[in-house]
């Protein structure tokens, strides 16, 4: 099998090379001259494999060795091919797309009609559009810093040597595997403003009714429903991350402050932050992806809602799509996300030059 | 203080306190999801919550078969799960071997392709990809999934990571041996990559199983559904049914749990290990 590819290959070369030569205008009599020097091509490389002696040595080596290189190419693509096929039809080739539609008008059933900036401009007016990018700047400005210092916390607290320490780490880490829409409708319940019993727990606590929160259903307190929700599902994942981080520190470096004398606050300030740097880098970075992104967990609790209160950037991309069917334009709307993450991604790679 | 013998100091007692704490609120959820599967509906939001009911409804358990097709949502689940997975497996561990050890032209352009796309949401290009989907005709299939999550530039870095790591002279040598590229790759990367291997597994795992924006565009028919929008079609269509709801939730969460406990020490380590080489 590996012979069939590899004569393939080199005929192919020396057939590819005959074609870019005969660029005449007689077609017919092109045709003819390529096969008959295809045949000869064949009749020569069945010879250089033979190493019959009527080709001279030098060019036997040529030959082959760029037979072989052309032959291991072709192993090597064999091996990339199933993969990248997929990936390139289904993956690049809509991002390119999605970069062409941006600038045209189209419903997905009538023709197609060149746009120009028309959905661009259209962003400046469109009042959902201008909430839905205020609302996911919202989201990733609090539950960044609030997820990190939550997974960081619980990170410290389960890095020290205490009796069911394994079962405490999964504990805190199940929430990030379990099914959103599961979990989701069980906040939803917990958080019910009539009968939940968060709100019922509050009362008991003497929390006046009337200044109870509506939680999902209030437009002041839908965002933080929604962005406990994030941290609580999300901080088990950045919590194993910076274990991984804590247990990459040298312990030397602690023996070293306590001989200098430091309590645990300064270990912690001076030694702890500092080492664990690359890893916060890193947290933070992926926390604000995560966050530009997000999508699921709104969808289940308050469908964007109230009124535009909860409205984020990928929801409105779905609005766009597949209620109203403007596809140019929920393409353009998707490119602004695309930006926010590229310069972020831009920063993470400058910093890691830096280092 | 002293317990069995040993010095119990204050702070050890704050840090169990504040541990066990955290795992209650972090559990909470949980808890009163498997309380309410066991209630009637008018019984669940009782206050103060009955934790263990004092007549536990199993019927509830039995009722959501027969409700909603939740074999039929399950069995979808699970056979998009499996095939995402096994072919994210071999096709990314395969391109990755080439990516890693093998020399060819265009090795940086194309590797370049992958790295482009790794920090790309998807949501960017979900709408184009929806449309050609539908131009092959492959809207309300399982195969568009597949197609959609079975390629993926995460599963090939990953590898392609961790390959880096296995020192070429090994291959170099089996390659005097006498063995072509395939039977390297099957005999020698393959058993060698067995964490890389068992990351990506749990990865894509948990990321099909609960996939949830990819089935709700693709799949509007109510037998091709998996068990994340069949459980929130179940929720639009019983909403006061609050008993059965949270017994089809339980029932969603068993795989994912038998999973992720069966694998726990590896899912740990590969988040460690991804999250270090970013």
């Amino acid at each position: 099998m590996l012979c069939g590819h590899q004569e393939a290959g080199a005929d192919a070369t020396v057939v590819g090379s005959n074609v870019r030569r005969l660029r005449a205008p007689d077609r017919k009599g092109q045709y003819a001259k390529l096969g008959g020097k295809v045949s000869v091509s064949i009749s020569n490389s069945a010879i250089a494999t033979d190493r019959t002696p009527a080709i001279p040595a030098r060019k036997v080596k040529i030959l082959s060795r760029r037979r072989r290189k052309i032959q291991d190419a072709l192993i090597a693509y064999s091996f990339i091919a199933p993969n990248f096929i997929g990936f390139a039809v289904f993956t690049l080739g809509p991002i390119l797309f999605a970069f062409v539609l941006a600038f045209m008008h189209w419903d997905g059933s009538n023709a197609i009609t060149f746009a120009g900036l028309d959905n661009f401009w259209r962003l400046f007016e469109d009042k959902a559009f201008i909430s839905a990018f205020w609302n996911t700047v919202i989201y990733t400005v609090v539950s960044v810093p609030a997820t990190l210092a939550c997974a960081l916390g619980l990170a410290i607290l389960l890095n020290q040597k205490i009796f069911g320490r394994d079962f405490f780490r999964t504990a805190m880490f199940f929430p990030y595997v379990a099914s959103l829409v599961a979990v989701a409708v069980v906040w939803n319940m917990i958080f019910n403003p009539e009968m939940g019993p968060v709100n019922m727990i509050l009362y008991t606590l003497g929390v006046d009714p009337k200044d109870m929160p509506g939680w999902a259903a209030d437009r002041h307190w839908a965002m933080v429903t929604v962005i406990l929700f994030g941290i609580w599902k999300n901080m088990g994942y950045y919590m194993v991350i910076y274990l991984a981080g804590l247990q990459g520190i040298n312990s030397e470096l602690y023996e070293a402050a306590d001989l200098d004398g430091a309590n645990s606050w300064q270990k912690f300030l001076y030694v702890t932050v500092p080492q664990l740097g690359p890893t916060t880098f890193f947290v933070t970075v992926m926390l604000t992806i995560q966050s530009f992104k997000v999508f699921d967990q709104i969808y289940m609790i308050t469908q964007g809602g109230p009124g535009t209160s909860t409205l984020v950037l990928v929801y409105h991309i779905y609005n766009e799509a597949f209620i109203s069917w403007d596809l140019g334009y929920s393409s353009m709307v998707a490119l602004v996300l695309f930006f926010l993450v590229l310069a972020v991604t831009i920063v993470q790679f400058r910093r890691q030059r830096e280092d | 203080m002293r317990i069995a013998g040993r010095r119990i100091t204050a702070k050890t007692v704050a840090i169990y306190a504040l541990v066990i704490a955290i795992t209650v609120v972090m559990l909470m959820p949980f808890a009163w999801m498997l309380s309410a599967s066991l209630k009637l509906s008018r019984d669940v939001f009782v206050f103060p919550i009955e934790w263990i009911p004092s007549e536990p409804r199993w019927q509830n358990y039995v009722d959501i078969w027969t409700k909603i097709p939740l074999a039929l949502f399950i069995y979808n689940t699970s056979k998009l799960t499996i095939i995402v997975t096994v072919l994210q497996l071999l096709t990314s561990s395969f391109a990755a071997y080439a990516f890693a050890k093998l020399n060819f032209p265009y090795k940086n352009a194309l590797f370049l392709g992958y790295i482009a796309t790794i920090a790309m949401p998807w949501q960017v290009y979900m709408v184009p990809q929806f449309l050609l989907m539908r131009e092959f005709g492959l809207n309300n299939t399982h195969l568009a999934l597949i197609c959609l999550q079975a390629f993926t530039a995460f599963g090939v870095f990953l590898m392609r990571q961790f390959y880096m790591s296995i020192p070429t002279e090994l291959c170099e040598a089996a390659r005097i041996d006498g063995m072509n590229e395939y039977q390297i790759w099957a005999s020698i990367m393959l058993p060698l990559s067995k964490p890389a291997l068992s990351t990506l597994t749990i990865f894509t795992f948990v990321t099909t199983w609960n996939d949830f924006l990819g089935p709700m565009i693709y799949l509007t028919k109510t037998e091709l559904k998996t068990i994340q929008i069949g459980l929130r079609m179940f929720i639009a269509q019983y909403s006061a049914e609050y008993g059965l709801i949270m017994a089809a939730s339980v029932v969603a969460l068993i795989p994912v749990l038998i999973v992720f406990l069966s694998l726990q020490r590896f899912f740990v380590e590969g988040v460690a290990s991804t999250g270090l080489k970013g």
